[in-house]
């Protein structure tokens, strides 16, 4: 199945590029891109895409963004932006980036897109990294700060985790890992 | 809704009609204050017979029988509901007196076949259920059933308002779900055995019923309690 791809960017040139990098993609789907993100919720809630590869100097909150939909946001940088900006989102573009470098990001961003292309029920490493972590009490910040990844990386690995498995509850998942030994008794806290 | 109304239940219809259509409704019976051996009687007359106003027996079997079904306010406030608070009590009472203990008793034939630490943490799990359960109820039957009741009885009571219930109405069937994944997916083969059936089936029936209660509480409870709070207020 190939990922839905939005690009929200305000120059046309920029967006031309891109499509003509991501165009021949057998992995990307790329949607008819925003110039703004004035309405970008709606945009989002109504084309569902797995990716957002957006200009950060466009959003000022991006969590909200993010809403309830396990999306990919690619920060899309050719100017200086600054650190603290950028840590929220699941991966970096810059335009000077190679092709395969861009394309491989794009890639990389999304767990979710990728998880629920596979249909595979399986937990992954990552995804059991989270559980286990989950199961010894800790709260999606701790695990986020642990595993070095951002708390809402977290919250897409645990709606996988949930996806998958049907237990939602934090207890319910520590039964779930008891019982596949991925945890044992002197690790719960 | 229209299809609805030719499809639900009429007081002139047998009772055991009804049940022989939806025998799980059979279970509602005594919480609604009916007793089995009704006979051939129509439910109009077993309902005259045991102090059950006809129309909110209808309304719950229906609510019951039917997913889709959403009473209009008319058909609330059209209805003598002087029994939902004694019906959900009794419901109460039915999920933790019958219901849960009955669960309990498979899961703790189960735990005993898993490993001793295992078998601990899935009988806490369901011990932590039982007792959010409990305090959900216990917190109905405190605050929320004496506030019903007092504004039935016309006082004016201004300690509680219905809109704080609805506010923090926690969902009570989650876990039940949670805890049926891990019984029938995630326990080892040695413990495959008729208790692990049964308490599928078992949870499976506690957690449709728990959904409809709920249903009865939001959508018929509240928009009564809001009804009588408004009347009373001006
Ligand atoms: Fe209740
Ligand atoms: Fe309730």
């Amino acid at each position: 199945m190939k990922q839905r791809l939005l690009i929200v960017e305000p120059s046309e040139v920029i967006i031309e590029g891109l499509k003509g990098i991501l165009d021949g993609q057998i992995r990307f789907k790329v949607l008819e891109p925003e110039m703004s993100a004035d309405n970008l919720e709606e945009r989002l809630l109504a084309t569902r895409p797995d990716i957002v590869l957006v200009n950060p100097t466009l959003v000022s909150n991006i969590s909200r963004l993010r809403g309830e939909h396990a999306l990919a946001l690619v920060a899309l940088v050719y100017q200086y932006v600054e650190r603290d900006v950028l840590k929220n989102y699941d991966g970096v573009v810059d335009i000077r980036d190679s092709r395969a470098v861009i394309i491989e990001t794009l890639a990389q961003a999304s767990p979710a897109a990728e998880e629920r292309s596979k249909n595979n029920y399986e937990l992954t490493k990552r995804e059991t990294a989270v559980l286990v972590q989950l199961a010894q009490g800790k709260t999606n910040k701790e695990v986020a700060d642990a595993l070095n990844v951002s708390v809402h990386t977290v919250i897409s690995h645990r709606k996988n985790i949930t996806h998958k498995t049907g237990i939602k509850s934090v207890a319910g998942l520590t039964v779930y890992a008891m019982l596949n030994n991925l945890i044992d008794e002197s690790s719960l806290l | 809704m229209k299809d609805f109304k030719s499809r639900l239940f009429s007081s002139e219809s047998r009772l055991s009609d009804l049940i022989t259509a939806h025998p799980s409704l059979l279970t509602l019976l005594t919480r609604l204050g009916i007793s089995l051996g009704f006979g051939d009687r129509s439910i109009a007359d077993v309902c005259e017979a045991s102090g059950v106003d006809t129309s909110f027996f209808l309304l719950i079997c229906n609510v019951y029988t039917f997913n889709n079904y959403v009473p209009s306010t008319a058909t609330i406030l059209g209805t003598d509901m002087t029994g939902l608070v004694p019906y959900l009590e009794k419901s109460h009472k039915y999920y933790v007196e019958k219901r849960l203990p009955h669960i309990e008793r498979h899961l703790d034939s189960i735990a005993q076949k898993l490993s001793g630490r295992i078998g601990k943490v899935f009988i806490s799990f369901y011990n932590e259920y039982k007792h959010e359960v409990e305090a959900h109820f216990l917190h109905e039957e405190n605050d929320v059933f004496p506030h019903i009741r007092a504004l039935m009885a016309g006082e004016c009571d201004v300690t509680y308002s219905i809109s704080d219930f609805l506010q923090s109405h926690s969902d009570i069937e989650g876990k039940l779900n949670d805890l049926l994944n891990i019984v029938f997916k995630y326990l080892p083969p040695q413990v495959d055995d008729d208790n692990v059936l049964d308490v599928v089936y078992d949870i499976l029936r506690l957690s449709e019923d728990l959904k409809k209660h709920t249903f009865i509480e939001e959508k018929i409870m509240v928009p009564m309690v809001k009804h009588l709070e408004n009347a009373i207020l001006k």
